[in-house]
């Protein structure tokens, strides 16, 4: 089967500094793919690069066997209806409610008549565990767990197949984040997504990732979990079998 | 029974003597959703007793094809029809089902205010009002509470001059009045340049082209070296200065400093309020300088006036107070300009919106202040005789 996210010989650089040196990376249908990788190991530059918002030096960045990288913005268009992308921080419009952020894509992209605008946008708030009565309030009154899951609502506007998430759980306390994890299995198993997450999360990792690429030496180590906790890279190594990762580790072997 | 079959994009209808069949095809997806939504308002379901539908044709339902699907079911329920499905309905349209049929919660978030208002429809004028009237009034105490903190800081401050961030003031005249000399001057001549045609116009046919030069001096000298130039100064640096302030509100800046022990009105307020009080009449002078230098040009241009006869002529129109009575209204004027600015910039909290709307009011009120504080100006020196 086709690759959704086929990475090859990517090179990202800033001036003298190279993020990227070949870098491949390739997630596959319905799989939950994390990334992993220290700060400042271009994870985010990644994700940028994937998302077209930031031309490489080097390399081809495919979605669904279309290679972005030379693509006009006339182009990428229904490509970038295709997926859904929740930032980091949540990048919620500050200026508009929770309703109108859900609709905006649709609005963007769709030409639909105002009621079914609001239906949608409703189903998607409920769908990532909003109560309905958040859909009328504007970002700043939201708490850090709701604005990340009204990242993902909006993410899911267009109904994608194909979902990125960059740190979804960081900021959040260890109940609210679990409960994140939860959310992400749910949508991934109910609706077919496949499922592209930045994570520093050893937690989430092992609770929602069947293969995971971590960024070392400029490039990308990935496979399955089990095998990438066995690898013996010296970061990995610290990464999987540090000082917090034990514990967590001797569970998921235990169970 | 006549079964009439109508064939659409989506949906194929077929009225059989039970009901409706409806037999689904093709893609279901948010893409297709305008034609899908436009093709189930067309059926009719009004005293149709039965409604089978048949999902299997369907080859892609997303969600959004699903709530449609679930919209168009909930309506001929309630039109009194039974409606199922042959074979098993999708997948999605359970998942659809369940999460919008979970408790929502009540909705109560409406004030007493706006429920009054729906009440009665003569209180909503009265409650606007009220609740306008009492906004305002907050905003002035709050404003002159901001204006009060910062003196009393000042104050507090020149007993200890150390604190006075030094460095930061100078960047603050750097940024306010140096970068901004170009523009003044060139506002300053061209508003001499205004000034002096059209006075020429209107004086050289009373044979009295010499009070061009009294006109071009006195009112550049008075009033529009310091006002244009504070009316600049304001869409300028009042604006940057609520703009930069908001921004750091929002970026959670000012609380950082706020809990790290500093006081953001020492650090952030003080020093732009200083910066533009030092740079104001600098600036003023400048275009004070420039405006006389494109008098006299226009004057030995226009009305072929020796510069020996202008300089003389200015020199007798002045007295000795007319350049001070401009000088001395910039440090007000730069202090208005600052408050507004940094003033609305600390007010922002929440969203991009709420900035760019503070820092037009910070750029609107600026000047209007400005022009105020001169018209008082003009009565305070018309009483003493200036």
């Amino acid at each position: 089967m086709e690759p959704v996210v086929e990475v090859r010989g990517l090179v990202n650089r800033f001036g003298r500094q190279v993020v990227h040196d070949g870098l491949d990376m390739q997630v596959n249908e319905d799989e939950v793919f994390g990334i992993v990788g220290g700060s400042g190991s271009g994870k985010s530059v990644l994700l940028r690069t994937i998302l077209g918002l930031q031309r490489p030096a080097a390399g081809t960045v495919r979605i669904r066997g279309s290679d972005i990288t030379h693509l006009s913005e006339a182009q990428l268009r229904p490509i970038k209806a295709g997926y859904g992308v929740a930032f980091q921080s949540g990048a919620l419009y500050s200026g508009l409610t929770v309703l109108e952020n859900v609709q905006l894509p649709m609005i963007e992209h769709l030409k639909l008549p105002p009621a079914a605008l609001e239906g949608l946008a409703l189903l998607k708030i409920r769908l990532v565990g909003l109560p309905a009565d958040a859909a009328a309030k504007y970002p700043a009154q939201l708490s850090g767990g709701m604005v990340k899951r009204a990242a993902v609502a909006r993410a899911l506007a267009l109904d994608p197949q194909l979902l990125f998430l960059d740190e979804p759980t960081s900021g959040l306390d260890p109940v609210s984040a679990a409960a994140f994890d939860d959310l992400v299995l749910y949508l991934q198993q109910h609706l077919k997504l496949t499922i592209v997450m930045i994570t520093h999360d050893l937690d989430s990792i092992f609770r929602t990732c069947n293969r995971v690429g971590v960024i070392v030496d400029q490039r990308m180590i990935s496979g399955t979990l089990d095998r990438i906790v066995d690898d013996p890279h010296p970061w990995i190594r610290a990464y999987f079998h540090g000082e917090r990762a034990r514990a967590r580790l001797g569970a998921a072997h235990g169970a | 029974m006549s079964a009439t079959l109508t064939r659409r994009e989506a949906v194929e209808v077929r009225r059989t003597a039970e009901g409706l069949e409806l037999e689904l095809t093709g893609e279901w997806s948010v893409r297709a959703l305008a034609s899908i939504e436009a093709a189930l308002a067309r059926i009719d379901v009004a005293s149709v007793p039965r409604v089978r539908i048949a999902a299997e044709g369907i080859t892609e339902l997303d969600l959004s094809g699903a709530w449609a699907l679930r919209g168009f079911v909930q309506r001929a329920r309630r039109a009194g029809a039974e409606v199922d499905f042959r074979g098993t309905p999708p997948d999605q349209l359970r998942l659809v089902d369940e999460t919008l049929t979970e408790p929502a919660a009540p909705d109560d978030s409406a004030l007493p205010a706006e429920r009054l208002a729906a009440a009665e429809p003569g209180g909503r004028a009265l409650v606007a009002i009220g609740r306008y009237a009492v906004r305002s009034s907050r905003d002035l105490v709050a404003g002159l509470a901001f204006f009060g903190r910062t003196c009393t800081t000042f104050v507090a401050d020149l007993a200890r001059p150390w604190r006075l961030r030094p460095i930061s003031i100078v960047r603050h005249v750097y940024d306010t009045g140096i970068t901004a000399m170009p523009i003044v001057a060139l506002i300053a001549f061209l508003i001499s340049v205004i000034l002096a045609y059209l006075s020429a116009q209107q004086l050289r046919g009373l044979g009295a082209d010499i009070y061009v030069v009294d006109l071009v001096t006195i009112g550049v000298l008075r009033e529009l070296g310091v006002l244009l130039t504070s009316i600049i100064v304001a869409g300028r640096s009042g604006s940057s200065f609520a703009a930069e302030l908001g921004s750091m509100k929002l970026n959670e800046e000012v609380d950082a400093l706020t809990a790290t022990g500093a006081d953001p009105i020492e650090l952030l307020v003080l020093p732009r309020v200083l910066g533009l009080a030092i740079a104001l009449p600098l600036l003023t002078v400048i275009a004070d300088l420039i405006g006389l230098a494109g008098g006299a040009l226009l004057c030995r241009y226009l009305l072929d006036m020796p510069l020996t006869q202008y300089v003389n002529r200015v020199n007798e129109s002045i007295s000795a107070t007319t350049f001070w009575v401009g000088i001395i209204k910039a440090p007000v004027f730069a202090l208005l300009i600052a408050f507004a600015g940094c003033y609305r910039g600390m007010q922002v909290r929440g969203s991009a919106r709420e900035l760019g709307h503070l820092v037009t009011v910070a750029v609107v009120q600026a000047i209007f202040l400005v022009i105020l504080a001169d018209a008082l100006f003009a009565v305070l020196f018309m009483r003493m005789k200036i």
